[in-house]
């Protein structure tokens, strides 16, 4: 309970939103974190074959010190089972099922010590996301798990048209004011948006994917000596392009150091536990024509 | 050897041969019911006269209760009704706040370790003008130990200071639905939902798996069955692990082990082809006594907890609508492969928009693979309106009502949950036998007692724990409402060929009763007195165990 909290990424959108894609996608570029995953279940196989070392029962090992766990029938209980791990991962990616509503499991895991939420994303089927939305029996909680993200990854924009993306986003738009978007093909978004840690470099890993990297753009902010966290954060977030993800230092206006950290809709000031220069990396994707 | 049981009377539940004053039993299987003198044919015999003065039913079948029960007794009964518990006393219901503490103060005082858990069940706060139990009165019980209450819903918990710092939440700043807050800023000590509730109910003393049975459990499960007549019960919902099997194996095996108990796979937490292939493999697994192979599948949540699935207008105080548990794709998977491979499958849903759900799916799946006896059912079902029930009889359904959640919470759900229309129809017995659903009624132990003689009662009666009768035209007749303890629950497990009535072939299951409950009256059903059960030919008596 006296570590540092383990970022957690809650991870929502209704079945074959890509929500499995995105996790191999991350394990694949965990850039040495030690990444835990945990899926409600195992079935047919939520991670690419070449990536696992051992399985037992509810536990799988993975290349880099990852490992993905099953939590079955009680989430709560295989987040304290997860906080007993030694060491610790760095971060944990939460996979919700996909009828769960992942606003209200932030709001249970918030109540443990060992955790902070780092982010809530949403994924959402470019191609199938109105219908479901409008569909009799799932509508309300396919809108409800949009509403919830702090980051919207708009998936497999590539099976539209141009013109029903772009309406697509209206829609969305319309649906969730104030929603914060990432469009993705196969689910390829940069981890830097999604991982946590300060040290993540976006390009750390852009030599394989430049077509990836290029639709978004990471800023490094100039900083005053001082300021009030809370006026950064809310500076930050008028940005345009709006910011996908920030995360930083900055000396508070009586000389503390604090860590920021924002991922779409959500920001979190924490104090910082070691000394280090501040600064703050903004990333955001860039003007829509930029993209091409 | 033949044994013929005399009896004041036979209720037998067959209905070419409804009463008879005795039963001749071999090899803990009935030879036939009837009189003395039709029986003497079998051959040679003793004559036990055992329940001379008693009435003999069929041994009840509880279609839905969880063994649970029996594991539950372990911790502390603060419950607002009389309960009994599996070595048959009586505990008398706490009435306001200040009888659940001084019975946590007796329980506190029977322990010696200072730091150990006090947990309290079956809380019910609604009875006290829905006066909450907070940490501070809860502090007066004990500052030194985790004291946690659960409530009679299972939705609720209650838990003292110690509790929430021990679960670091005894802070300021917390923000969420389900963890109200006090004056000063820190928690109530009341919690909300389950996901709430575990990571403190850990420390009070509830195990990891809340629904997980364990041997002493199951033992005292199957006492409390014979206090209330019951032969047959489900265990509607485990994990089933192959410890968990290998224990209920053995336990239920012994030859004083009283009960048949029919546990249900739990759906959640793998695919449903795992699922599939884990009941093929504990169809295997089954024996006389331990009734292995079914699916339990939860499509949503609670009325009480605002977490059902409602059709439109939704619930009646405004809440948003509740959670699926399943997504109809999976849930659409699992019927189709469950009649494939032909599967039993009980679903749970509460709301209406869950059943309809389930009705969709399963219209939907026996077109794909028609089964002319199924079988699958509905349970709780609470909400469910006469068009659907009509559907139900169209597509082969059976149905298991929650006939005690009506005494339990109708006044709730008349008030404040559906309002009173549906609070009205709730658990609409009349409506599934009119439309020719074949019915059973159940407790839901431990959410209710086990009792099918109560449950009965409830049905036949339709009275709130305020007195009202809400939804006259849904009672049913005593006739119907034992017939639903017994043979209706039996069909939905596709046991009626072995148990649920009294004759030629069946089981020696039987319920012994003291009082008559064709004489008693309707609105006496709950009080007739239980002296025991015959399971298999075994007598039990309940005042022995």
């Amino acid at each position: 309970m006296n570590a540092t909290p383990t970022p957690v990424t809650i991870l929502g959108g209704y079945l074959g939103a890509g929500k499995t894609t995105l996790v191999n996608h991350l394990l694949r570029n965990a850039n040495g974190k030690r990444l835990a995953i945990l899926v409600n279940e195992f079935g047919a196989l939520p991670i690419d074959a070449d990536l696992i070392e051992a399985q037992e029962d509810d536990i799988i090992s993975l290349s880099g010190g990852c490992v993905c766990c099953s939590y079955g029938n009680d989430l709560i209980m295989a987040m304290v089972d997860m906080s007993k791990m030694n060491p610790r991962p760095d971060h944990i990616i939460l996979e919700a099922s996909g009828v769960a509503l992942p606003g209200a499991i932030a709001g249970s895991l918030s109540l443990l010590n060992d955790y902070r939420i780092d982010g809530i994303v949403v994924l959402a089927d470019a191609e199938t996301v109105r219908e479901r939305a409008s569909d009799k029996y799932m509508a309300d909680t396919v809108q409800r798990q949009l509403a919830d993200a702090d980051l919207i990854v708009l998936n497999k924009t590539d099976l539209v048209s141009v013109e029903d993306l772009s309406a697509l986003k209206d829609w969305l738009h319309d649906l969730v004011p104030d929603c914060r978007l990432v469009e993705s093909q196969q689910a390829r978004v940069p981890p830097a948006i999604i991982l946590d840690g300060l040290e993540t470099e976006l390009d750390g890993h852009a030599a394989d994917k430049p077509h990836q990297i290029d639709r978004f753009e990471t800023v490094q902010l100039d900083l005053p000596d001082r300021i009030d966290p809370k006026t950064l954060i809310e500076q930050i977030l008028v940005r345009d392009p709006p910011p996908l993800r920030a995360k930083g230092f900055c000396r508070t206006l009586s000389g503390e150091l604090a860590t920021i950290q924002i991922t779409g809709k959500r920001w979190e000031i924490g104090k910082a536990v070691r000394e280090v220069v501040p600064g703050v990396v903004v990333i955001s994707a860039k003007e829509p024509g930029a993209l091409e | 050897m033949i044994t013929i049981y005399s009896a004041r009377k036979i209720i037998t539940m067959n209905p070419s041969n409804p009463e008879a004053t005795h039963v001749a039993v071999r090899d803990g299987k009935i030879l036939g019911a009837g009189s003395l003198e039709e029986l003497v044919g079998w051959g040679e015999h003793e004559l036990n006269e055992t329940f001379a003065d008693k009435i003999i039913m069929p041994g009840l079948v509880e279609g839905h209760s969880h063994a649970m029960e029996g594991t539950l007794w372990k911790y502390t009964y603060v419950g607002y009704f009389d309960r009994m518990d599996p070595h048959g006393k009586v505990w008398e219901g706490a009435k306001n706040i200040d009888a659940v503490l001084s019975r946590l103060k007796q329980s506190d005082a029977a322990l010696d370790d200072p730091d150990a858990p006090l947990p309290g069940w079956s809380l019910d706060p609604i009875y006290f003008d829905n006066q909450r139990v907070n940490r501070h009165d809860l502090d007066k019980v004990s500052t030194t130990r985790p004291v946690g209450l659960l409530h009679a819903s299972g939705h609720i918990m209650n838990v003292n200071s110690k509790a929430l710092e021990l679960a670091g939440l005894l802070k300021s700043g917390i923000n969420n639905p389900g963890v109200p807050l006090g004056d000063d800023g820190l928690p109530t000590g009341e919690l909300k939902g389950p996901d709430v509730m575990t990571p403190v109910g850990l420390h009070v003393g509830f195990d990891r798996d809340m629904l997980a049975c364990d041997e002493a459990g199951l033992i005292d499960f199957a006492k409390l069955c014979v206090r209330c007549g019951v032969t047959t019960a489900t265990d509607l919902a485990a994990r089933l692990p192959e410890e968990a099997v290998a224990m209920m194996s053995e336990v239920t095996a012994r030859q004083n082990f009283p009960a048949r108990i029919v546990p249900l796979r739990f759906h959640h937490g793998v695919t449903p082809q795992e699922l599939i292939d884990h009941v093929l493999k504990l169809k295997k697994q089954s024996s006389d006594r331990l009734r292995l192979g079914m699916i339990k599948v939860v499509v949503d949540g609670s009325i009480q907890g605002f977490s059902a699935r409602l059709r439109w207008p939704g619930y009646y105080n405004g809440a948003p609508n509740g959670l699926w548990y399943i997504s109809p794709e999976q849930l659409r998977d699992i019927i189709n492969m469950s009649l494939e491979n032909d599967i039993h499958i009980h679903t749970h849903t509460n709301g209406d928009e869950a059943t309809e759900l389930v009705l969709d799916c399963v219209e939907e799946g026996l077109r794909k693979h028609p089964s002319r006896d199924h079988r699958f059912t509905l349970q709780h079902c609470q909400m469910a309106d006469s068009a659907q029930f009509r559907r139900m009889a169209k597509l082969g359904l059976c149905v298991n009502l929650f006939a005690n959640h009506h005494f339990y919470w109708g006044d709730e759900h008349y008030n404040l949950t559906i309002g009173p229309e549906r609070a009205l129809r709730m658990n609409a017995c009349a409506t599934a036998l009119e439309n020719g659903v074949p019915m059973a009624i159940h407790s839901d132990a431990p959410i209710t007692p086990l009792g099918p003689l109560f449950t009965a009662w409830c049905a036949v009666n339709r009275l709130t724990a305020s007195g009202r009768t809400q939804g006259e035209e849904e009672k049913i007749d005593v006739d119907e409402a034992l017939y639903a303890i017994t043979l209706g629950a039996a069909y939905t497990l596709k046991l009626d060929g072995e148990v649920g009535s009294i004759e030629t072939g069946k089981r020696a299951d039987f319920a012994i009763l003291e009082d008559d409950p064709e004489e008693i009256g309707g609105d006496k059903l709950k009080d007739v007195r239980v002296w025991g059960t015959v399971q298999d030919g075994r007598i039990f008596c309940a005042a022995d165990l």
